[in-house]
C-alpha cells in the first residue's frame, strides 16, 4: 500500500500520462548511446570495485573484491586429514548441484547408462532455476531461426560470447523445448498448440516461451520429479568443499561435507559435473539480489583451486527490475515479462525515459542514470526507484491479462496491499546473474580432464551480457550436453590414485604471493545472522 | 527508534523490528539458517511455517520469506514434511483416472474437511484440485494446482494422509505431456535442425569478423 505523500503525488502523474505513455513507441538507443550509458553507469565499469587476482589460473585478471577474497581464500579442509582410500561413494558421474543444469545432466547421464549421483548443499530444486519467471528462448516459429537467435545472443553479449557455445545454445534450443514438453512441462499454448511467445529485452523475434510467470518453477519441479522417478540418488544438505584429482591431474571426485553435522565424506567418481549456479548472494557492490540462498559461487572456487580457468569472471548482470518497495521484498525479481507484456519504465514526473526492451545491462544503466544523474527517481525511504507502470498491461491486452500471465507478480505485491493491476510498482536494479564462470569447450569440459561444467557456473555462453530467457535455456542445453558427454566418456575412464595435492599447492602459492587471510571457501551460505554485538 | 514487536520462535521470545519478514526476523534473532530457507522469494516452498497469534484460536500457515511478523506471533517452522512421492514412468502410464487409483488411491478417502485449502500458503483451492484429480480431470487439476510450491503444509493438515502436492505434480505432467495440444511448428523446427538446414547459416555467422557482426546486429530487423 502506498501511503507516502511524494509517492502518491508521483502516481497521479503516472496515471495522468498512462494512456499517452502506453501508446508511445520509444526510440531505441544507437550503438554509441548504449556504449556511453554503459561506461558511465553500469556497475561493471566501476574500477574501484574490482581487483587483480594474485594467484591461480587467471592471475593478473580483474574480478570483484568479494570473489577475489573467496578465490584466494583458505581451504575448509586439511588434506592430510582426509582418508582418500576408503571413499563413502564411488560413482561414474558425480554431479555437484541440484538445480536445472544438474538435474538435466543427471537425467541424460542416466539415459546413457551411467551410475549417477547428485550432491547438493540444500535440497534438489533450491536453485535459481526455480526462481526464473519470464521464460525460455527458442527459435521455433516460422519467422525465426537459430541464426537470427545467434545474432541476438552474440550482439546482446557485446560480441564476446564463444562462437561454438553460442551456436550450440541456439541450435539445441528447439529440441530442449520439445524435450521439456515431453517430460510434461506445461508451456503456454494457443488452443491449436502454437506456443504463446513474447519479446524479451534485446530479442529481434518473439521467441520467449513461458509457463505463466512460473516458467523456471514449472521446469524445475518437472525435472526434479523425473530425477526422483529414476531413483537417481540425491544426497541433500551435503556440500562439495574440495575437488579431488587423481595422480594424472584428472578430476576424480570431491570431498563432501554434511551441512548440518559437518561430517566429512569422500566421493570418488570417474567424471564430475559442476552445476553449482551463480553468485548473487555475494552481494557485489552492496546490491540486493534476486538469487536463491545458496548462490555463492562455490563451483568457481572449487574449480579454480584445482586449476581450471575462468572466463569473464568480472562480468555480472544487474536485472533492471528488482523490487525497490516495499522493503520486505527489496531486491526480489520483477520478471522482464512485465515489460514484454507492455509495461513501461516511468520516472517521478510520469515520463517514459527509454525503450523498455533494451538489453538488461543498458536498461539497468539507464535506470541508474535516471535516478543518480538526472534526479528523476522516486524516494523509497532507504533508497530510490523508478515506476514500472503495470496497469498499462491491461490497458493494452485487456482485463484479466495480469492474473493469467503473471500471477506470481500479482501475488507477491498483493501480500503488501499493492494491486499491480491498478497501481504501478517501484523497481531498481538487483544483482541477478553471473555472466562469467568456468571456461569450457563445446562438450562441456573445463580445462581439467573429466571435470565438466553446466549452467550458470559456465562462462562464455552469453559474452558479457545475457538476454532474458537464455539462462533457463542454457541450463537445459548445457546440462543435457554435459550429461551426454560424461555418459560417452565414463566407460573409458580409469581413475588413478586420488590426491588433494592441488590444495596444498594452492596454499603454497597463496603464501608465496603474501596472501594472509582467515577467510575460508567455498562460502556455501551467506551469513545473515545478526551478531549480538 | 525502530518499531519493534515480540515474537516467539519455537516458544522463545525475541524482540524484532516490525517491518521484517519471519525469515529475516529469525536471522535478526541470530539464527544462521540451513534448513527452512531456499529461494527467499516465494517460489521453492522451503520455508513453510505455522503460527498462531497469542489469544487467537486459529492456527495459520505461511511461507516465512513472504510474511511479515506481527506482535505476539508464535512461530514454528516446518522445514520438511514427509510427503509420499510415488515412482512412475511418465512414458508408460495411463492418462485417465486409473492412474490416480493406482498411484494415489488415498485421495478417494478425502473427507471434504477443506483443511488443505485453508492451510495453503499460496491460497490455492487445494481440495478442489484433489476433487478434479479424483475424477481424472487432469487439465483442471493442473490449472488449479499450477502455482503450488510443494511446501507440504496442506498435507500436514490432512486427516486422510493425502500428499496433495505430488498429486498435482502428476496431473500437471500428464497434462503437459499428453493432454495439451501438440505444437506443430516445434516439431517442424526440430526436424529442420536435425536435417542440418541451419548449419550453413550458423557456420557463416561464426566465421564473421566482429565488425561484420556489429553491422549485422545494429541493423537487424526487430519484429513489432
Amino acid at each position: 500500500m502506498y501511503t507516502n505523500e511524494e509517492m502518491l503525488a508521483s502516481i497521479k502523474k503516472v496515471e495522468a500520462n498512462r494512456a499517452a505513455n502506453a501508446a508511445l513507441e520509444p526510440e531505441r538507443m544507437t550503438a554509441e548511446q548504449k556504449d556511453e550509458v554503459l561506461k558511465t553507469y553500469h556497475p561493471d565499469y566501476i574500477e574501484s570495485e574490482f581487483e587483480e587476482l594474485k594467484i591461480g589460473p587467471n592471475k593478473g585478471e580483474k574480478v570483484p573484491h568479494q570473489l577475489a577474497d573467496l578465490l584466494q581464500a583458505n581451504s575448509r579442509i586439511d588434506p592430510s586429514k582426509i582418508d582418500l582410500d576408503n571413499p563413502k561413494y564411488d560413482v561414474d558421474v558425480l554431479i555437484i548441484g541440484g538445480g536445472g543444469a544438474g538435474s538435466s545432466a543427471a537425467i541424460e547421464a542416466h539415459n546413457g547408462g551411467a551410475n549417477v549421483m547428485i550432491v547438493t548443499k540444500l535440497r534438489i530444486g533450491d536453485a535459481n532455476t526455480m526462481m526464473a519467471e519470464g521464460g525460455i528462448q527458442a527459435a521455433d516459429k516460422p519467422n525465426d531461426s537459430p541464426a537470427i537467435h545467434y545474432v541476438d545472443v552474440y550482439g546482446g553479449g557485446h560480441f564476446k560470447g564463444k562462437h561454438e557455445l553460442v551456436a550450440k545454445l541456439v541450435n539445441d534450443a528447439p529440441d530442449c523445448i520439445k524435450w521439456l514438453n515431453e517430460l510434461g512441462v506445461e508451456f503456454d499454448k494457443e488452443p491449436d498448440g502454437t506456443m504463446v511467445t513474447t519479446h524479451g529485452g534485446g530479442t529481434s523475434r518473439k521467441r520467449m516461451h513461458a509457463c505463466k510467470d512460473y516458467s523456471g518453477a514449472e521446469i524445475m519441479k518437472t525435472l526434479r520429479d523425473e530425477v526422483l522417478n529414476r531413483q537417481i540418488p540425491v544426497v541433500d544438505f551435503t556440500a562439495a568443499v574440495e575437488l579431488i584429482l587423481d595422480d594424472q591431474g584428472k578430476a576424480a571426485g570431491a570431498v563432501l561435507m554434511n551441512m548440518e553435522t559437518k561430517e566429512i565424506m569422500v566421493a570418488k567418481a570417474k567424471t564430475v559435473i559442476i552445476a553449482t549456479g551463480g553468485a548473487g548472494r555475494l552481494h557485489y557492490q552492496g546490491f540486493p539480489t534476486s538469487n536463491h540462498y545458496g548462490a555463492t559461487a562455490d563451483g568457481l572456487v572449487l574449480a579454480y583451486r584445482a586449476g581450471a580457468k575462468l572466463l569473464y569472471a568480472d562480468s555480472l548482470q544487474y536485472h533492471p527490475t528488482g523490487a525497490a518497495f516495499p522493503e520486505q521484498i527489496f531486491g526480489a525479481l520483477v520478471t522482464e515479462k512485465v515489460r514484454s507484456l507492455g509495461a513501461k519504465l516511468v520516472n517521478v514526473d510520469g515520463e517514459v525515459f527509454m525503450h523498455p526492451l533494451e538489453t538488461r545491462d543498458i536498461c539497468a544503466s539507464s535506470i541508474i542514470r535516471e535516478c543518480k544523474a538526472r534526479g528523476k527517481g522516486i524516494s523509497t525511504g532507504d533508497g530510490e526507484g523508478i515506476w514500472l507502470d503495470t496497469p498499462m498491461i491491461e490497458l493494452k491486452n485487456g482485463e484479466g491479462t495480469i492474473e493469467k500471465r503473471i500471477p506470481a507478480m500479482l501475488r507477491m505485491f498483493m501480500e503488501y496491499g499493492i494491486d499491480i493491476r491498478k497501481e504501478p510498482i517501484l523497481i531498481y536494479p538487483t544483482l541477478h546473474y553471473q555472466n562469467g564462470g568456468i571456461d569450457i569447450s563445446v562438450d562441456g569440459m573445463s580445462g581439467i580432464e573429466n571435470l565438466y561444467v553446466a549452467g550458470e557456473a559456465v562462462g562464455g555462453i552469453h559474452g558479457r551480457n545475457r538476454l532474458m530467457g537464455n539462462s533457463l535455456l542454457d541450463v537445459i542445453v548445457f546440462g543435457r550436453n554435459a550429461g551426454r558427454s560424461v555418459a560417452a566418456k565414463y566407460k573409458d575412464v580409469t581413475v588413478g590414485k586420488l590426491t588433494l595435492d592441488h590444495v596444498n599447492k594452492f596454499a603454497e602459492e597463496q603464501k608465496a604471493a603474501g596472501i594472509v587471510t582467515d577467510i575460508v571457501s567455498p562460502k556455501l551460505l551467506p551469513d545473515y545472522a545478526r551478531k549480538a554485538n | 527508534m525502530e518499531n519493534m514487536v515480540n515474537i516467539y520462535l519455537f516458544g522463545k521470545q525475541y524482540s524484532v523490528p516490525a517491518s521484517l519478514t519471519i525469515m529475516k526476523a529469525m536471522e535478526y534473532a541470530g539464527y544462521q539458517l540451513v534448513r527452512g530457507c531456499g529461494c527467499r522469494n516465494g517460489f521453492c516452498g522451503a520455508c513453510a511455517t505455522i503460527y498462531r497469534i497469542k489469544g487467537e484460536q486459529e492456527l495459520k500457515t505461511c511461507l516465512a520469506c513472504q510474511t511479515q511478523v506481527q506482535d505476539n506471533m508464535y512461530i514454528a517452522t516446518l522445514p520438511f514434511f514427509p510427503l509420499i512421492k510415488q515412482i512412475y514412468d511418465i512414458n508408460n502410464i495411463p492418462t485417465t483416472q486409473a492412474v490416480m487409483m493406482q498411484l494415489y488411491p488415498e485421495i478417494y478417502a478425502c473427507v471434504g474437511c477443506n483443511a488443505c485449502t485453508k492451510a495453503c500458503t499460496q491460497k490455492l483451492n487445494v481440495m478442489q484440485y484433489i476433487a478434479y484429480a479424483q475424477r481424472g480431470e487432469f487439465e483442471k487439476c493442473a490449472e488449479e494446482s499450477f502455482d503450488c510450491v510443494m511446501c507440504g503444509v496442506c498435507s500436514s493438515r490432512c486427516p486422510a494422509g493425502i500428499s496433495h502436492p505430488q498429486v498435482g505434480m502428476l496431473a500437471r505432467r500428464i497434462n503437459g505431456k499428453y493432454l495439451q495440444p501438440k505444437t506443430q511448428h516445434l516439431e517442424d523446427r526440430v526436424k529442420e535442425i536435425n536435417n542440418g538446414d541451419f548449419k550453413a547459416f550458423l557456420d557463416e555467422l561464426m566465421a564473421m569478423s566482429d565488425e561484420q557482426m556489429q553491422e549485422k546486429y545494429n541493423n537487424r530487423d526487430i519484429e513489432k
